[in-house]
């Protein structure tokens, strides 16, 4: 695919205003940077606030032909191992596609508005996500993508008062809360929620609408505009998996370390347990544990362990007993971070183990995630 | 005497040695840099060996021998201050001392007018 070849979003002659470093991101070009850096926009991120275009994520409304949103819950509970039908109005909830493997197709954002679902998925997933949800949702549900509508992430401690003074209402919101919000930018629905494990909101306003809105909360001393680069570090400090690279078709949740996303009722023994696809071995995991786990991976020295570093149990010999999914420097901790899949007996928070970095064995440890502590306003 | 490679390392002559570290340019192309990885004193080298891994917060490239020698002197000040490289790329950020074997190879690298012509 050449440069011409990428998709645009709403905002795309401002990332160039702005002095954006440009790259193709799932098919958009997307900033990665801009002039301040990624270490800069990081650090600012969690000190201020950072304004982030994820236009190039999927927005698709489930529509219940009933009129029930109930209907449409249910319908979407046969392709997630979440509970959906307990997901109040107004409210948002994490969930995964599964595969008949029981590996994970794609995570998303499930909302109830309460007369439809929000549902938003990740960008290089999408045409896959809508064409899934087409194929096994649309006798209960009209199937909507919405490529009419952009996506800004307003992240960061100050980010509750900047978007208060823009949009009254929205500093009463707790964490996974949604609202729709109307004034002078259009209809905002709006969550309570973002990537970087900081408090912080994401804001759905119609694509004619994105860049104005962009512009007054860039306005804002305390905003500043903030690339995929540190967009990454953010997530990876804050623990938060990537699809793609810390998850994918093979990958289960319960090896994945969501177990956590997996509400009782869609467990066995629960209310409506199993009916989605996988469910014989994701429920055979929570019973008797899956082989590998999800971990958090702190590097000793100050050597970055990037995805792809092989894991071992001992320094010298011995078999890879794991891999490094995610891994780069966590520019808050001001040292190297990492998350990997290992065998579950090497799994428990202070196991020693190494990860071989251009031939050499250096030493990391299993450690809790997040790296960063979170700071939602639960 | 400053050279440059299409690498983008500069070479400052001094006496038998040459001090090696990469330009503004580069260190500008690779962002906030957060790692060094030095080779070790004594390293005898051939051109193009890689001898110095740097990560960047997004991604590690490895900085090539410019040419045949030994490694005299590393700047292990960079271990604990990777940003050096960024803030003081022609001074300060430098990477190693190396003694040459033949001097004449110099001649075949740029000198600055040819590289501010080659970046652009």
């Amino acid at each position: 695919m050449t440069d011409d070849d990428l998709l645009q979003t709403p905002l795309n002659a401002l990332h160039a205003e702005l002095g954006a470093r440009m790259v193709p991101f799932a098919g958009y070009a997307m900033p990665v940077q801009y002039p301040m850096g990624v270490l800069q926009e990081h650090l600012w991120t969690r000190a201020k606030a950072g304004l982030f275009d994820v236009s190039h994520m999927g927005q698709v409304l489930l529509r219940p032909r009933s009129g029930d949103v109930a209907d449409a819950a249910r319908a979407l509970e046969a392709l997630v191992p979440v509970d959906l039908m307990s997901l109040a109005p107004g409210r948002q909830r994490y969930a995964l596609f599964t595969n008949a493997a029981g590996g994970i197709e794609d995570d998303l954002m499930v909302v109830n508005r309460g007369d439809d679902l929000f549902v938003v998925v990740n960008a290089a997933c999408k045409a896959a996500d809508i064409a899934h949800m087409q194929q096994h949702l649309s006798e209960a549900c009209d199937v909507v993508a919405l490529p009419e509508r952009a996506l800004l992430a307003l992240q960061g401690p100050a980010a509750e008062a900047v978007l208060e003074a823009l949009v009254p209402g929205v500093a009463g919101m707790r964490f996974m809360d949604v609202g729709v919000f109307e004034g002078s930018h259009g209809a905002l629905w709006i969550s309570r929620s973002g990537y970087t494990g900081e408090d912080g909101f994401e804001i759905s306003a119609l694509a004619a609408q994105a860049e104005a809105l962009a512009r007054a909360l860039l306005a804002h001393p305390d905003v500043a505009p903030i690339g995929l680069g540190a967009r990454d570090s953010l997530r990876l400090e804050a623990g938060l998996c990537l699809y793609g690279a810390d998850l994918d078709a093979t990958t289960s949740p319960v090896e994945a370390s969501l177990t956590w996303a997996l509400q009782k009722a869609r467990r066995p023994g629960g209310a409506r347990a199993g009916g989605y696809p996988g469910a014989d071995r994701i429920g055979r995991e929570l019973a008797e544990g899956p082989a590998r786990l999800r971990v958090g991976l702190l590097p000793e020295g100050r050597a970055p362990m990037r995805a792809g570093t092989a894991l071992f149990a001992v320094e010298a010999g011995g078999s890879a007993i794991g891999h490094v999914t995610s891994g780069g420097f966590g520019p808050s901790l001001n040292r190297p971070v990492a998350m990997g899949y290992v065998a579950a007996d090497d799994a428990a928070p202070g196991t020693p183990l190494w990860g071989e970095v251009r031939g050499k064995r250096l030493p990391v440890a299993v450690v809790p995630m997040p790296f960063q502590p979170t700071t939602y306003k639960r | 005497m400053l050279k440059f490679t299409e690498e983008h390392e500069w070479l400052r002559v001094e006496g038998d040695t040459v001090v090696v570290g990469i330009t503004e340019h580069a260190a500008t192309q690779l962002g906030d840099i957060v790692f060094v990885d030095l080779p070790e004193e004594g390293t005898e080298v051939t051109k193009d060996d890689e001898v110095v891994t740097i990560e960047s917060v997004k991604a590690a490239s490895d900085i090539l021998a410019p040419m045949d020698g030994t490694i005299v002197e590393v700047n292990d000040v960079l271990a604990d201050n990777p940003a050096l490289v960024n803030e003081d790329p022609l001074g300060d950020g430098w990477f190693f001392k190396m003694e040459i074997e033949d001097k004449a190879a110099l001649d075949e690298l740029m000198d600055e007018e040819a590289y501010l012509k080659y970046i652009g």
